[in-house]
């Protein structure tokens, strides 16, 4: 889905977005709230530059509202392939720049903004971790491409078949890509479907406090032994609970 | 062998936990015998490890209370799975919850474990959330990076959510590995098999000149150990927590970095706009005549 | 992966309590986690190995490893990925003696 036609299915009342060199910025209308949106268009590999962009971004949000109250929501719109490989990106150390939005999205959280992402198109791996996976809360629509690899890239490097990937794909939301398996795994909150206003509104009102991630793996069978690992350290025992 | 002597790249994650901390010291969580493996290598064939490849616990540190936590590089190459991420954020959570001083990190991992590809990429997140949690709890997180395999992928970013960093020159840190890059971009876009050019880029000492660490020692635990005990006071004397102010002085330092730097194709540029005279020796001088090379030069780190 | 399982009774050597684990699963190595456990004398040894087809050897050096020890209500469990039967013999030796409290 293309970033002007999302916008409009989101704020039925209203935006201001841009976008310069895939990336995209503005305040809008939800409900009776402004929420100030941020996030990359064109399945943009997430380099130095963009990174920097975001953060920005949230910063400003951030100062322009500080000692105000309520402080608005940031939407982070993500679609990506992925970081940017290339050696100047890695030399100029971009996993700093990555650090550094994530760093700011945990400020704006810790301000009092609500923070949550919607993956309208691609996520792939480090493209998303410092926005999306930062988020309170992250969403996806149902076509959402939301993966690590691609299974043929991860045969090659795993040295297993890919076939096999596949065939295990089916029973375990592990390997296969897709916003149903990180919806079971806990990763992804929901998948919005329908009115894209009125969910938009609702995960507002519904922003999870803390990261209970690990919490709704396990509620949802995505993932059984994160949760009891994270409980068992925290109680001190040396078994996990059944 | 001299204690002094021991080498840390060399040293399995349990050799460096046993041997960084006060003597002793160490108690682990969900140690071996536990058998909390990982629950998604059998069915790819893969063999498992008892602590799915990362030691945690706690311990104590020139008498002061620490957690640690230690990844073993040399199972699949460090990189975190379902186990092993939630025993880091099992870790960071209690050590949050406890007021624990500092957590020690002894990182050495490839990123995200691609046989558990979705659950390793949440891990890490979630990592990365507790880490930040942690420091707003008023716990020091410390980075030590001095493996043979470096700190890469997610984890690469997670380090530098920590408040500090030590590296050793043989240590590497950076999100995308040098094959990775060559594969999808070229063997002229970065040739992964230069080693001196993936370390001018990636390794240590070109981290300390960028302000991306905040130490460099020797290849020596007894020297990472020193250097830990120097970061841990050093955040402690001050707010662990994310500021604004804090951030937006980093801010600038990066996109400082991008206006100085981001037209050039060689480290070696960068270190010689950083004033260094001459460049080309870095790589040679010990851990000593580098830091007093470039001290003086380096940018100012967050 | 394979996974073999070796029980050896008439031991004499007892183990301290405290597990330790051994070496790492890397290409061409192995860890060793040795523990002490009540099982009526025997010393138990629990092979998860990614070099298949070797039962033969793994026998040999099993046996080789109980005539030198003689360790009774010991459990061990070993994650192999290819180690030689060298290298196994080394690190189960290891474990033993790190449990024994021995310089390794």
């Amino acid at each position: 889905m293309d970033w002007q036609t999302l916008a409009d299915a989101l704020f039925p009342r209203g935006h201001s977005l841009s976008e310069i060199d895939h990336f995209l910025s503005g305040i809008a209308q939800s409900g009776e709230q402004t929420i100030a949106v941020v996030g990359t268009t064109g399945h943009a590999p997430i380099g130095v530059e963009i990174a920097l962009a975001q953060a920005r971004f949230v910063l400003q949000t951030v100062r322009e509202h500080a000692g105000k109250h309520p402080r608005p929501p940031i939407l982070m719109l993500v679609d990506t392939a992925g970081q940017r490989l290339r050696h100047r990106d890695e030399m100029l150390g971009i996993n700093s720049y990555m650090a550094h939005l994530g760093k700011c999205v945990e400020l704006a959280r810790r301000e009092g903004h609500k923070v949550i992402a919607l993956v309208y198109d691609q996520a792939l791996s480090g493209g998303f971790i410092t926005s999306g996976l930062m988020a309170d809360a992250c969403y996806a629509l149902p076509d959402a491409t939301i993966r690590v690899m691609g299974l043929p890239a991860m045969a090659r490097i795993t040295k297993v078949p890919e076939q096999r990937l596949v065939e295990l794909a089916t029973s375990n939301p592990v390997f296969a890509p897709g916003p149903e398996n990180y919806l079971r795994m806990g990763g992804v909150q929901d998948i919005w479907r329908g009115d894209l206003a009125a969910q938009l509104e609702q995960a507002l009102a519904t922003t999870p406090a803390g990261d209970v991630r690990s919490r709704l793996g396990q509620e949802r069978g995505g993932r059984n032994f994160t949760q009891r690992v994270i409980e068992a350290i925290m109680a001190g025992s040396d078994v996990l609970a059944p | 062998m001299n204690n002094d002597m021991r080498s840390y790249l060399e040293s399995t994650a349990r050799e460096r936990v046993e041997r960084l901390f006060d003597a002793g010291s160490f108690v682990e969580f969900l140690p071996p015998s536990s058998r909390v493996i990982s629950p998604h290598l059998g069915q790819l064939d893969a063999p498992v490890a008892f602590d799915d490849g990362v030691v945690v616990g706690r311990a104590t540190l020139g008498g002061q209370n620490v957690f640690a936590a230690a990844q073993e590089g040399g199972f699949m190459g460090g990189a975190v799975g379902e186990v092993h991420g939630a025993k880091l954020v099992g870790l960071l959570r209690r050590a949050a919850a406890e007021k624990i001083p500092a957590v020690v990190l002894l990182l050495e991992t490839g990123g995200v474990r691609l046989h558990e590809a979705n659950a390793g990429l949440i891990a890490v997140s979630e990592v990365m959330r507790a880490v930040l949690d942690a420091r707003a709890a008023g716990v020091a997180v410390v980075t030590l990076a001095g493996g043979s395999n470096g700190v890469f992928g997610g984890m690469g970013i997670v380090a530098r959510c920590t408040n500090a960093i030590v590296m050793s020159e043989e240590g590497r840190l950076a999100m995308s590995g040098p094959e990775v890059i060559e594969t999808a971009s070229g063997v002229e876009e970065f040739d992964s098999r230069d080693r001196a050019l993936v370390w001018r880029t990636t390794g240590g000492k070109h981290r300390y000149l960028l302000g991306d660490c905040q130490a460099i020692v020797a290849d020596s635990v007894v020297q990472f150990r020193a250097a830990a005990i120097e970061a841990i006071a050093a955040c402690r004397s001050r707010s662990t927590a994310l500021g604004l102010a804090e951030l937006e002085q980093e801010h600038a330092m990066l996109g400082e970095r991008i206006v100085r730097f981001g037209a050039m194709s060689d480290p070696l540029e960068i270190w010689a706009a950083l004033g260094i005279e001459e460049p080309a020796t870095i790589p040679m001088l010990d851990a000593a005549q580098f830091v007093a090379a470039a001290s003086a030069h380096r940018m100012g780190g967050c | 992966m394979e996974t073999l399982t070796y029980r050896f009774d008439n031991g004499t050597r007892a183990l301290p309590p405290q597990p330790r684990v051994i070496g790492v699963v890397g290409s061409g190595n192995l860890e060793v986690l040795i523990e002490s456990a009540p099982q009526d004398g025997a010393c138990t040894i629990d092979i998860k190995t990614a070099a298949v087809g070797f039962g033969a050897t793994w026998q040999a050096v099993m046996q080789d490893f109980h005539e030198r020890w003689q360790l009774m209500d010991a459990s061990i469990a070993i994650n192999d990925m290819g180690a030689t039967p060298a290298v196994v013999s080394l690190r189960l030796d290891q474990a033993v003696e790190t449990m024994l409290g021995a310089p390794t």
